[in-house]
């Protein structure tokens, strides 16, 4: 029998799992391997899950769609350092579920904006960014100050993610709905940004 | 009457055929909108399920899956019957594919404005959307390959192994990516973190492009060239050469969206690798496609259909030669982040994957609808430039303003200090963000007429049952 691509054109079912092969190669190769290098799944000194005050933020911060302008990520050259700040690692990202690295900057990128501003500057930010920033384009959030932070499914929300990894002491989740107590989701979104990229300087310190 | 053996399932076709149409009117819409918001950001008006960021995903949603996705449903299932000689696996499972992705749509027109998101980029809908999805595209494997296994036809026809391979892939894709634990009914956090999140999240990512946006409108290239052309394929062998090749490199590539990140420098560079070589097998197919006109080039003089055809054969081949230079370590450092990768996005987006389909359903539709022709040949040329026109003001506008970006984010000066401010970027780049969006309003026009156009062939058409030919003997 002379071995032809006519064979697997005659042939779905060998046809299929050909496919099923050739396509599972370079996932397999690229992906798995992670899983087993400490440089990535390891976090770095200092970094501590968020708090739910900040979880509440950051699952904001998803909400509304953030990432779609905004990256997360310095890359390692001499101007995004000075823009920006120490250019981010692995090890900053293994709470992160899921990765908000972000694919483009149309505003400016937020991985270390955590205390570079202060509370009171993101506030009027939040809601009226043309207020601080004349040429952004970025759109408004006033109504955000005007909502209270969603505390029924915190508790859900931290468990979740400690299934999948996170290592939230019962306490921290038992204490989760006090701590969302009286604060608004603008309270949360601030909280959030303001802890972003804030690890690597802990450790320096 | 003759019976359901003998006759082609050109229902679901039709079903598919015409929401194609009214679903790229709504996706082109948002995209007009989320266009002219960044122009304009009073546009937002302050409105939560208005803001760019939830209308943004509701665009390339509302784009790839409900315009692409019927666009695929419809070609897949006409050529999967045509080139089997064998009427659709299972009438009911195909039914069930359209209202499944219907409602899968219209559950993500609603969700997503409502901020219900995974927040992962092209898989941001939730988890019980996501097992829908699953139902759905299992049932289209089902319906897909059980028409194949009933063929007349011995072998297997070229189109037919790009929609399977894009079937095949995109359930393993959509599986392993969307992999999450749920907190409540309308939030889940997904199974990775981190690095590991980026790499997986961009495997699908970029292989959403490979399979979704290309093997399968690849499929739809092999079936109505070929026909509207009336030639046949140009090179068999090439087919075979290209088609694994494309399929095996395609799924090493998606590291090159994650060039100088935390990610691991090893998986950087396979992707960019493979990258560079995906330009072959790319170039490969658009070499088959556009060589199958060969001894009729005159037919590109006064058939508007074979221009859409043809033409978006020609953007493929200019997006699958700018992606993998994009994806050079050196290049992607300037491009990376900036709206030079939005304009190379939406020249294989409006370009290839628009124009083939346009081209296909104004192929599709005459015939589906018992009709010689559209209503109006004259219309399909209007729409033809226009969309042209349009597309290569949205492209010439991005790369303009995202290698102006790039340059002045890593501008320094003579001491060492940032020559700009990241905001005197925007401010630049205002110009260019109002002739992508003149290019966006054109594009949409276009489809306007389409949608014009279709609306008066099938009102004077009729549906049909289409008696299955016997094979020519070989």
């Amino acid at each position: 029998m002379k071995l032809t691509h006519d064979l697997i054109e005659r042939n779905q079912a060998l046809m299929i799992v050909l496919l099923i092969l050739v396509v599972a190669v370079g996932g397999l190769v690229e992906i798995v391997p992670l899983s087993f290098m400490k440089s990535v799944t390891e976090p770095v000194a200092g970094l501590k899950p968020y708090s739910a005050l900040q979880l509440t933020g950051r699952d904001i911060y998803l909400r509304e769609g953030c990432y779609n302008c905004h990256s997360q990520m310095i890359r390692p050259f001499r101007a995004e350092v000075e823009r920006y700040g120490h250019y981010s690692t692995a090890g900053e990202f293994v709470y992160d579920y899921p990765f908000q690295w972000g694919s483009k900057r149309t505003g400016p990128d937020l991985h270390r904006v955590g205390g570079r501003y202060s509370d009171e500057w993101h506030r009027i930010h939040l809601a009226d960014p043309r207020a601080l920033v004349p040429e952004s384009n970025m759109p408004g959030y006033p109504w955000m100050a005007r909502v209270p932070a969603n505390a029924a499914d915190i508790e859900a929300k931290m468990r979740a993610l400690r299934l999948v990894g996170v290592p939230y002491p019962e306490e921290q989740i038992k204490g989760a709905k006090l701590e969302l107590q009286g604060k608004s989701e603008m309270d949360a979104l601030i909280s959030y940004l303001q802890v972003l990229g804030t690890a690597l300087k802990s450790k320096a310190n | 009457m003759q019976s359901n053996e003998e006759t082609y399932n050109y229902g679901v076709v039709r079903q598919f055929a015409i929401m194609t149409v009214v679903w790229g009117v709504v996706g082109m819409l948002v995209g007009v909108i989320i266009a002219a918001q960044l122009l304009w950001p009073e546009l937002n008006f302050d409105i939560a399920w208005l803001s760019y960021g939830r209308l943004r995903p509701l665009h390339t949603n509302a784009v790839i899956f409900a315009f692409g996705g019927c666009a695929l449903f419809a070609t897949s299932y006409y050529v999967v019957q045509r080139t089997s000689h064998a009427r659709l696996f299972s009438d009911a499972l195909a039914a069930f594919t359209f209202w499944g992705w219907q409602t899968v749509i219209v559950l993500a027109a609603i969700t997503l404005p409502l901020g219900i998101t995974s927040g992962k980029e092209y898989a941001e809908l939730e988890w019980p959307i996501d097992i829908l999805i699953t139902l759905v595209w299992v049932a289209y494997a089902v319906v897909f390959f059980g028409t194949l296994y009933n063929r007349k036809i011995p072998h297997i026809y070229v189109a037919n192994w790009f929609f399977g391979a894009f079937i095949l892939t995109v359930a393993l894709l959509h599986l392993v990516n969307s992999a999450a634990v749920p907190a409540t009914f309308w939030k889940s956090y997904s199974a990775y973190a981190g690095a590991q999140d980026a790499m997986i999240q961009w495997w699908y990512g970029h292989n959403a492009v490979g399979f979704f946006l290309t093997a399968g409108f690849l499929g739809i290239m092999y079936y109505f060239i070929p026909k509207q052309a009336n030639r046949p394929v140009y090179s068999y062998r090439l087919s075979v050469v290209h088609f694994w090749a494309l399929v095996f490199t395609y799924m090493w590539a998606g590291p090159h969206h994650l060039h100088y990140t935390a990610l691991p420098d090893w998986a950087q560079s396979l992707g960019m690798v493979f990258s560079l070589i995906l330009l072959a097998p790319s170039w490969g197919g658009m070499i088959n496609g556009i060589m199958t006109l060969s001894g009729a080039w005159h037919k590109l003089r006064d058939d508007p259909i074979l221009k859409f055809l043809i033409v978006s054969l020609s953007f493929y081949g200019m997006s699958t030669f700018e992606g993998p230079m994009m994806s050079i370590k050196t290049v992607n450092a300037l491009s990376h982040y900036t709206d030079w990768t939005v304009g190379h996005v939406h020249s294989g987006a409006l370009g290839w994957v628009g124009l083939v389909s346009i081209g296909a359903i104004y192929f599709l539709i005459p015939k589906l609808f018992g009709r010689a022709e559209m209503w109006s040949v004259r219309l399909i040329n209007t729409h033809f430039w226009i969309a042209t026109v349009g597309i290569v003001l949205y492209i010439a506008a991005m790369w303009i303003a995202g290698v102006m970006q790039g340059l002045m984010w890593r501008a320094v000066g003579a001491d060492g200090t940032l020559t700009y401010t990241f905001v005197e970027s925007v401010k630049a780049t205002y110009p260019f963000y109002a002739i992508r969006l003149l290019g966006g309003v054109l594009y949409f026009s276009g489809m306007l007429l389409m949608a014009y156009n279709v609306y008066k062939t099938v009102l004077d058409g009729k549906t049909f049952e289409a008696a299955i030919p016997a094979p020519a003997q070989a």
